[in-house]
């Protein structure tokens, strides 16, 4: 009788499976090339990693040819010319979001305020236009500006200075990086705090109004409060970010040179320089990945944070 | 009451003044903004058409020197021509198989119905957050026996999970009782697709489409990994230019080439984004608020 019931149910699972099937097979038809598509060129780089343990050569099988354990992770811990990779990583990305996460912020809540709607209209579309713009350009643009026949430069002479040759000197380095950044993403990143206003509801700045509360104090007790999710969502998600290096990979490789690399270089360029530059295959792949799996990490936690706080989270 | 009154209004005439004060200080905020953003692209523009003596005595600013368009049609003439070539080439190419593919993905993603969600989309979104490195990705692409040939400039970055998710957001909003009508009229879940689906779906399709062939308009890396110097696209020999070096480093035939070319070809290259990206404002900034955070 059990046995019985169970082979019912069981059928019906099978039945269910089929009529699944028979209903959404042209669905399952689309997906196979998306699918393909990433197996190869997402998931075989990500086992491709694995090179990190094992001994490569160039032309050999893309997996590797014999294990050789953490021989290259104990050769790059000792090395020091990584670790001032990783500390210049960290000091850039932590300078770009310092100044660049209020400003973001400070900018939108301006634009917010702008009361000639066409006016505003323009502001933002000259301020999405730097987002656009390819890395290879804006690396051309800055090198113009701050040439030392360039107008930064002009303008020194002009004021009495001596010219400063910025894209020499490494100490001028993280300026460069952080202000160019500040110029491509700032109006870009005042998209979603704009969203969150826009869904303010009225009858809140109504209401605060209504109790005496002027322009200021209604953006203080109803604006920020309002949209203060969308913040703490963006600065964790931030934070989480922060060991990343391949993101600012083209900018800096195509503004770096030899004597600035003291501030300049960060993991991603080293691991170029240590790879692709220097055939070291499995030393580099050992770099990438261990920054990989602590940027894994910082983001897990991030986002394990980002969904207590607010709710929201990456994934 | 009578006093309460009149406390109350004084302060707001106060209020008022200082918001007076506060939108006159916004207004020259916001055209600093537009100043400095827009002024790196201004002075391009007045650098290629400074006359070539100009730029040697180091004169250059925001109003050209000796105006003239020599420059222009010297760059049209020369090699830059054909690099501007491959790039339109494998834009259109790239960006038609983007469009594809990320919709076909991105389709199913939306459907709630769709069982093999639970496994399909952490499979993709993972992806964002864990991948191969620099290097592996190198080895997979030469492995392939992929180098010196066009679709390894366009496979790496064919399908975005990024753009792959705003789309899915976009299918998600797409109101059920149509797709459900059509499938009634006998509409397979294919047809549903074509015939519903991607016709409601403009909007997000011209922000993708936007959004690809920016990214291979703009893209010099994979150039610069993969592809001969014939295949080259434009965004790799600006870059070439602008290095005033052969084409890689070290190569060693160093020619420094003059502001005013590098300016014009600069200023030639940005010239159909900056035509383009205002058309469709209206659109991207919707599709990036359906992504929310999620980037």
């Amino acid at each position: 009788m059990s046995a019985n019931i169970q082979n019912r149910n069981s059928g019906s699972k099978q039945n269910s499976f089929v009529k699944h099937i028979s209903r959404y097979w042209q669905l399952y038809l689309m997906i196979i090339i998306p699918v393909a598509y990433y197996l190869v060129f997402r998931y075989a780089p990500m086992f491709g990693n694995i090179i990190a343990f094992r001994k490569y050569h160039a032309g050999g099988s893309i997996f590797g040819d014999r294990f050789v354990g953490v021989k290259y992770f104990k050769q790059f811990i000792g090395d020091k010319t990584f670790w001032r990779a990783f500390r210049n990583t960290l000091i850039l990305n932590i300078g770009y979001l310092v100044v660049r996460f209020p400003l973001t912020l400070i900018f939108a809540l301006l634009i917010n305020e702008i009361r000639n709607l066409h006016w505003k209209k323009f502001v933002q579309t000259v301020s999405y236009l730097p987002h656009f713009i390819s890395v290879v350009i804006m690396c051309g643009m800055i090198k113009e500006l701050v040439s030392t026949s360039g107008p930064i430069n002009n303008m020194i002479a002009k004021l009495g200075g001596d010219k400063i040759s910025f894209i020499a000197e490494a100490k001028w380095f993280p300026t460069i990086f952080i202000s160019s950044g500040v110029w491509q993403s700032i109006g870009w990143g005042t998209i979603l705090y704009l969203a969150a206003m826009s869904n303010i509801n009225p009858s809140l700045y109504e209401a605060a109004a209504v109790d005496g509360a002027g322009h200021f104090k209604r953006v203080w007790h109803v604006t920020i409060p309002s949209i203060l999710p969308t913040i703490t969502t963006l600065l964790i998600l931030d934070i989480g970010g922060l060991v990343g290096s391949g993101a600012a990979f083209e900018k800096v490789y195509l503004l770096y040179n030899p004597m600035i690399y003291e501030t300049a270089d960060i993991v991603s360029t080293y691991v170029f320089r240590m790879g692709i530059g220097g055939g070291n295959f499995s030393y580099a792949t050992a770099v990438g990945l261990f920054e990989g799996l602590i940027n894994l990490t910082l983001l897990t936690i991030a986002n394990v944070a980002s969904k207590k706080l607010t709710d929201s989270g990456l994934w | 009451m009578a006093v309460n009154t009149a406390g109350k209004t004084s302060i707001k005439v106060k209020e008022n003044l200082g918001y007076k004060v506060f939108l006159v200080v916004n207004f020259f905020i916001m055209l600093f903004v537009v100043v400095v953003t827009l002024y790196p692209f201004l002075y391009l523009v007045s650098q290629s058409f400074t006359s070539e003596q100009a730029i040697i005595r180091g004169e250059s600013g925001i109003i050209p020197k000796g105006f003239n368009i020599d420059t222009y049609k010297y760059v049209l003439k020369g090699e830059f021509l054909h690099y501007y070539k491959n790039t339109v080439v494998y834009t259109l190419i790239g960006t038609v198989l983007s469009l594809i593919f990320s919709s076909l993905l991105a389709y199913p993603m939306a459907k709630s119905e769709f069982k093999l969600n639970k496994v399909l989309t952490p499979f993709i979104i993972f992806t964002m957050y864990f991948g191969g490195t620099l290097i592996s990705n190198y080895i997979l692409v030469v492995g392939l026996h992929l180098k010196n040939t066009v679709p390894a400039f366009i496979l790496p970055m064919m399908i975005s999970t990024y753009y792959v998710i705003l789309m899915k957001s976009f299918f998600q909003s797409i109101p059920k009782d149509l797709e459900e009508a059509g499938e009634i009229d006998g509409l397979s879940k294919f047809g549903v697709f074509m015939r519903i689906a991607l016709p409601l779906s403009k909007p997000i399709m011209a922000t993708m489409t936007l959004f690809y062939s920016v990214m291979y308009w703009n893209n010099w890396y994979q150039a610069f990994l993969y592809l001969n110097k014939k295949q080259w696209p434009v965004a790799y020999y600006l870059q070439t230019i602008i290095r005033g070096v052969g084409a890689k480093e070290g190569d060693g035939d160093a020619t420094s080439v003059s502001a005013n070319i590098k300016s014009c070809a600069m200023v030639l290259t940005v010239l159909p984004i900056i035509c383009v990206y205002p058309i469709i404002q209206k659109y991207y900034v919707q599709g990036m608020m359906l992504g929310g955070v999620k980037e």
